[in-house]
């Protein structure tokens, strides 16, 4: 390792003091990415913990990972079964086969890399111009975007989209920890709205085209369980599949089981907050139940059925459990007083299941749930003091 | 704002008559800096040939109406101003209307209600209120002129980038598909079309504005 450290040392006075200065964030983030930094604090006292900004990050990779290898083995399953390569008789024997794997890490790998570098050529950019080391925050951002994406999203709208994500969404308000919105969603809410025929609809969830690039199999429907929902009021998946994860969707979102511990995993290390993941349940379940309390007085057919539907459908289908456990608990942009966040959690799901069955274009409401309500977190924050200060205030007087 | 007793004459292009002009367009921008008259550069910036349309008419409606409000200006009583100016506009506005209808139909059409919408634009009544009352006639002019410029060079800017990046084309003209970009897989970003994204692209103008004018940036 010595002669890595050599190569920091020999570089560091041409980016502290030389002609590549601009290059200086880069230098600092790869150096303390690989070595425990030498600087001392300097005076007063200090908190030490082992949680800094790095640890919170690398814990949320960690809890990201297990969803992820399911997304790249659900890649290559969801292409060959389309292809009708596969035998339903064989079972998990044919999920995870190396070459599921191969095909879905062809799709998947260059997405991230992609991610990486485009969100982080951004982020190095504005560190230099802004003179701070690089922000450890895009870490788990550039994991999350590939993660929400569908298989077959051009590299270049991915790069696009996490563009604008980190520039618009992060950089103008003062860069990591002052953003308004979820970084991750910014990026997945533009490719959205700006390439819709690659976000939505039942052609893209699932790879149909050869190595040659010949699409084989003509007018093959890949809908998604509730892009099935919000045609026909009916699906062809069982809940089971859908907890498991066998359905198309996006990379990272199909598999409830594993996001599910994931989302373990983040309470267990005290990352990711619980009173807004069982805000979000609950929402997510009350908006069900009053869905079957209102769906026999729907006036389609296929609008009876999708809100008869049981509660617990929501909560495996779609991109609820990832939405949930991932992308509303983003310690930033969710509410920040305790009591907010049960508000906050509790009308995302709420929300977002409402947006996902009362408008078909919409099936993923929980992306446009959690953004409209990270721009809420500081009103319902501002009320939860408000209401501490005027309860205080009242016993003080009594 | 210059007071309109000058002892000594003044050249019709003086510095100061020069500043009037050319200030709107960069440190007292109306929309950049002011941000006047936004809800009109979000709704036709779709395209570049109603914001050319509407840029012109913005232009022609704050000249005249800062020329008219100005030569009346000792003879209009105080109370009643606001119901003058709005008279003056409001006549303006209706002509440019009507040149619309009959000149270019098309382009009057997808600008709809927003040429009659120009009586409302914040710009018109700010600089009768804040200059023309005050000021000589050819002031007036030259301030309406710049402002109305302003105005315009933002909207068609918008438009540039939102017709290019959205639709593909600049003033109708395929320019994307002549330069073969789709054969590469380009697809023309939707969201370009959606107002939010104008709101967005105003602000980029005014980041970059701001850096380059570092007299605009706040000192805390």
């Amino acid at each position: 390792m010595k002669f890595i450290q050599n190569i920091f040392d020999a570089t560091r006075p041409a980016v502290t003091t030389g002609k590549l200065k601009p290059l200086y964030p880069l230098h600092n983030a790869l150096e303390t990415m690989m070595f425990v930094p030498d600087h001392n604090a300097h005076s007063g006292a200090h908190v030490r913990d082992a949680i800094d900004l790095k640890r919170t990050m690398v814990t949320v990779i960690f809890a990201l990972v297990p969803a992820l290898i399911f997304g790249i083995f659900n890649g290559g399953y969801q292409h060959y079964k389309a292809l009708g390569l596969l035998n339903d008789a064989m079972g998990w024997g044919q999920f995870f086969t190396v070459d599921n794997f191969l095909f879905g890490a062809w799709k998947i790998v260059p997405m991230i890399a992609v991610t990486y570098m485009a969100g982080l050529g951004v982020e190095i950019y504005f560190a230099g111009i802004n003179k701070h080391p690089v922000n450890e925050g895009f870490l788990v951002s550039g994991l999350l975007i590939p993660m929400t994406m569908p298989i077959d999203m051009p590299l270049w709208m991915v790069a696009i989209s996490t563009i604008f994500a980190v520039l618009i969404g992060k950089e103008v308000f003062g860069g990591t920890g002052m953003n308004l919105l979820n970084p991750a969603l910014t990026a997945r809410a533009f490719a959205f709205f700006a390439y819709p025929s690659f976000m939505s609809g039942d052609k893209v969830w699932i790879n149909t085209t050869t190595e040659a690039g010949q699409a084989v199999v003509d007018g093959f429907s890949g809908a998604t369980a509730l892009g099935q929902y919000a045609t026909s009021g009916t699906t062809t998946f069982s809940a089971w599949d859908a907890f498991l994860g066998l359905i198309p969707g996006s990379i990272g979102e199909t598999s409830t089981l594993l996001i599910v511990l994931g989302g373990i995993y983040l309470i267990a290390t005290g990352i990711g907050s619980w009173k807004i993941m069982a805000g979000s349940t609950l929402g997510a379940i009350a908006m069900g139940l009053i869905f079957n309390a209102a769906a026999p007085h729907m006036l389609t057919e296929a609008q009876q059925n999708f809100m008869s539907i049981p509660f617990y459908y929501h909560l495996v289908f779609g991109s609820w459990a990832f939405a949930t456990v991932f992308m509303a608990t983003d310690p930033v942009s969710a509410a920040h007083t305790e009591r907010g966040k049960w508000i906050y959690g509790f009308l995302v799901g709420f929300l977002g299941i409402m947006i996902r069955v009362f408008n078909p274009a919409y099936p993923e409401g929980m992306m446009l749930a959690i953004l409209f309500m990270n721009v809420m977190a500081p009103l319902i924050d501002h009320y939860v003091v408000n209401a501490n200060i005027q309860k205080r205030l009242k016993r003080a007087k009594a | 704002m210059s007071t309109e007793q000058k002892p000594a004459k003044e050249g019709l292009f003086s510095k100061k008559n020069r500043a009037l002009l050319i200030d709107p367009l960069n440190s007292n921008n109306p929309i950049t800096v002011q941000v006047l008259g936004i809800c009109s550069a979000l709704a036709i910036t779709v395209k570049l040939k109603p914001a050319i349309v509407m840029g012109l008419s913005v232009l022609v409606v704050t000249t005249m109406a800062n020329l008219i409000t100005s030569l009346m200006r000792n003879m209009i009583p105080n109370r009643i101003r606001i119901i003058v100016q709005l008279v003056v506009v409001a006549a303006l506005v209706i002509l440019v209307d009507q040149v619309l209808k009959a000149f270019v139909y098309d382009v009057s059409k997808q600008l709809s209600v927003f040429v009659g919408l120009i009586i409302t634009n914040c710009i018109i009544m700010g600089r009768i209120e804040a200059f023309s009352l005050g000021n000589t006639p050819w002031k007036s002019v030259l301030d309406g002129l710049g402002n109305g410029a302003a105005y315009g060079g933002i909207l068609i800017i918008v438009a540039f980038f939102r017709e290019l990046l959205g639709n593909g084309t600049l003033l109708d003209y395929p320019v994307v598909d002549m330069l073969g970009l789709y054969d590469f897989g380009y697809k023309n970003n939707g969201m370009m079309l959606l107002p939010p994204m104008a709101l967005i692209v105003v602000a980029l103008i005014i980041w970059v504005q701001r850096a380059k004018t570092p007299s605009l940036i706040e000192k805390d």
